[in-house]
């Protein structure tokens, strides 16, 4: 019980002081806004090509509001070492983590479910599965978040954790099949997309929004769950040799 | 010795940093309920050992038992009785002080009602009440200090660690602070003050630990330190000029005293007979240098800390001046 008073706590710090603060809620509607407004002219093609274009823009939505958010949270909470705090707390180093992801993990969520609504006000869009859907973005949510994680422990200044999500964030874009199918990537390619958790998150999302997708969905919540808990491990492997020296 | 009534037992506790030995195979207890002091200058360590007995840190070697809980492979198996205050004011600066309080409490699994409450009574011990609701950043660095200590005792751990709380706050401040320290010593908290103030550990501690370069150079009541020195004389010199035979000179003029030489151009004379000024004096102006003064001084744990380590007292406090002011 009391460790999730602590546990509520840190989210709700985090909610409160980052994620809710309005340029972060602006920059959750602004930005699928800006990206579906450029594809829509770009394609020519009008309303009729949004379903297309949807799954892409919610992975983009969750990777843009999650890997930076919290790499640089964490990284500006270590450097003024306020972090401190956390790790005198009586909690696991498990809960611990979770309680800071939890945070960015909804606000993953919720920015992917903007894209979605205002789809739906313009066009048709049918949803195989509104669960699956929901599941897919919830992992999708994870990874990147546990992403973020990772990048908050490989880098020690604000500044860094920026460019260093950028990084990861600008590649996946084109690699993992947001816009462009991973069947038109060059086959030399291919592999590292298939290496990165984004591109089973989105071939999920392309299935259950239109069909479209080339792998076999439980094969890809199996594979995008394993990149989940390879990358917290991971993570938790590292944060405890770096940041308890 | 009987160690059961011990809530800390550190065994041979080393930390290496690269090449620099921070800390190097210490030993000590602090009895339940007493108030131990760690005096030493700059970087000798005390932040270290700290951190390692408290899970910020980890050891290269050595043990903790803190409340009788080996901490030493599982850092946070203890953390639940114990308070840390750090050296540095490390709250969060976008939150008010009430909330960073209320938000330290919860980490504690403290419910929400109790914890308002203790955070409000906090707040008025520490004179804080007006600033509660403006944010931690704007805070002054005497209320930061504040801010940080009274959010270090707020979940009432057995066990305090006080990394040098009276270090950048005004002198009433730190007076106030002093008493509370003692307050929550007679509450019978267990407490381990870390600080270079030799008065401060003089006046509040039960026992002080000296230590220096990462070692315990002596570890005794204020008592005992002082009781070496008892019946002794001491004098100190200050001069203008050098010799570079001067302690030859004085060593064999004055058999039976000893000296040991200071920075600045200073000595200290120790005897076990009553001093005589002018002698002294008056070899030294044979050797063509100038007594801007001679007093003598009745022995201080100050004097004790000297004649241990062989560092002059007044370096802690000038080194740490500077580094306050560089801040
Ligand atoms: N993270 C670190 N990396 C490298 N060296 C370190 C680190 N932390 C401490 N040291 C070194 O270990 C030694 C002890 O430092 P420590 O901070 O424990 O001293 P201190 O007694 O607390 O000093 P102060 O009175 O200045 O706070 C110093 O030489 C310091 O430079
Ligand atoms: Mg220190």
């Amino acid at each position: 019980m009391k460790k999730w008073i602590a546990f509520w706590n840190i989210l709700l710090k985090d909610m409160r002081t980052y994620y809710l603060k309005p340029p972060n809620i602006n920059w959750g509607i602004i930005f699928p806004l800006a990206w579906t407004g450029m594809f829509l002219i770009r394609s020519g093609s009008g309303l009729d090509s949004i379903p297309a274009l949807l799954p892409g823009l919610m992975a983009i939505s969750i990777l843009f509001g999650t890997t930076s958010m919290l790499a640089v949270t964490v990284t500006f909470e270590k450097k003024n070492s306020s972090f401190d705090r956390l790790l005198l707390a009586p909690i696991s180093f498990d809960l611990l983590m979770l309680a800071k992801t939890s945070g960015a993990i909804l606000f993953g969520i919720v920015n992917a479910l903007i894209p979605i609504l205002m789809a739906s006000f313009i066009a048709d869009i049918y949803v195989s599965s509104w669960p699956l859907l929901i599941l897919a973005v919830f992992l999708i949510a994870v990874v990147s978040t546990f992403l973020g994680l990772l990048i908050a422990v490989a880098v020690s200044e604000v500044f860094e954790a920026q460019t260093f999500s950028n990084f990861f964030r600008f590649p996946m874009i084109f690699l993992c099949g947001l816009f462009l199918p991973v069947s038109k990537l060059p086959i030399f390619i291919r592999p590292l997309s298939y290496a990165l958790p984004l591109t089973y998150g989105v071939d999920i999302m392309q299935g259950l929004v239109r069909g479209g997708n080339f792998m076999s969905i439980p094969i890809s919540f199996a594979v995008l769950t394993a990149f989940c808990i390879l990358i917290f491990g991971l993570s938790k492997h590292f944060i405890r040799k770096r940041w308890i020296t | 010795m009987d160690k059961s009534n011990m809530d800390i037992i550190v065994q041979n506790l080393s930390k290496n940093f690269q090449a620099v030995k921070a800390v190097n195979d210490i030993s000590f207890d602090v009895r339940s309920g007493e108030l131990f002091g760690f005096l030493g200058p700059n970087g000798a360590g005390k932040t270290t050992t700290i951190k390692m007995m408290t899970g910020l840190a980890r050891p290269d070697s050595g043990t903790i038992i803190t409340a009788g809980i080996d901490c030493s492979r599982n850092p946070k198996a203890a953390q639940h009785l114990i308070g840390v205050v750090p050296d540095e004011s490390n709250l969060y600066p976008e939150l008010t002080g009430h909330q960073n309080l209320c938000f330290c409490a919860s980490l504690y699994g403290i419910g929400k009602a109790e914890r308002e409450h203790e955070a409000r009574k906090l707040l008025e011990a520490f004179n804080l009440k007006e600033a509660a609701n403006r944010k931690f950043g704007g805070y002054s660095k005497g209320m930061k200090r504040k801010l940080t200590i009274a959010a270090g005792i707020i979940h009432k751990p057995r066990v305090l660690f006080l990394d040098e709380p009276t270090t950048g706050i005004d002198v009433a401040s730190a007076r106030a602070l002093r008493v509370l320290i003692e307050d929550l010593h007679k509450q019978g908290t267990t407490i381990l003050l870390a600080t270079h103030y030799i008065e401060e550990a003089q006046r509040l501690c039960d026992r002080i630990a000296f230590i220096v370069s990462g070692k315990i150079v002596a570890e005794d009541t204020v008592h005992n330190l002082l009781k070496h020195d008892e019946g002794k004389h001491f004098l100190h010199v200050s001069h203008k000029g050098k010799n570079a035979d001067i302690a030859e000179r004085l060593y064999a003029r004055f058999a039976t005293m000893s000296f040991s030489f200071l920075k600045d151009n200073t000595f200290r004379v120790e005897s076990s007979e009553p001093i005589i000024i002018t002698p002294i004096v008056m070899c030294l102006e044979e050797m063509g240098i100038d007594v801007s003064e001679a007093k003598r001084i009745t022995p201080s744990l100050e004097d004790v800390f000297v004649r241990i380590t062989g560092l002059e007292a007044d370096t802690m406090q000038k080194d740490k001046d500077k580094q306050g002011r560089a801040k």
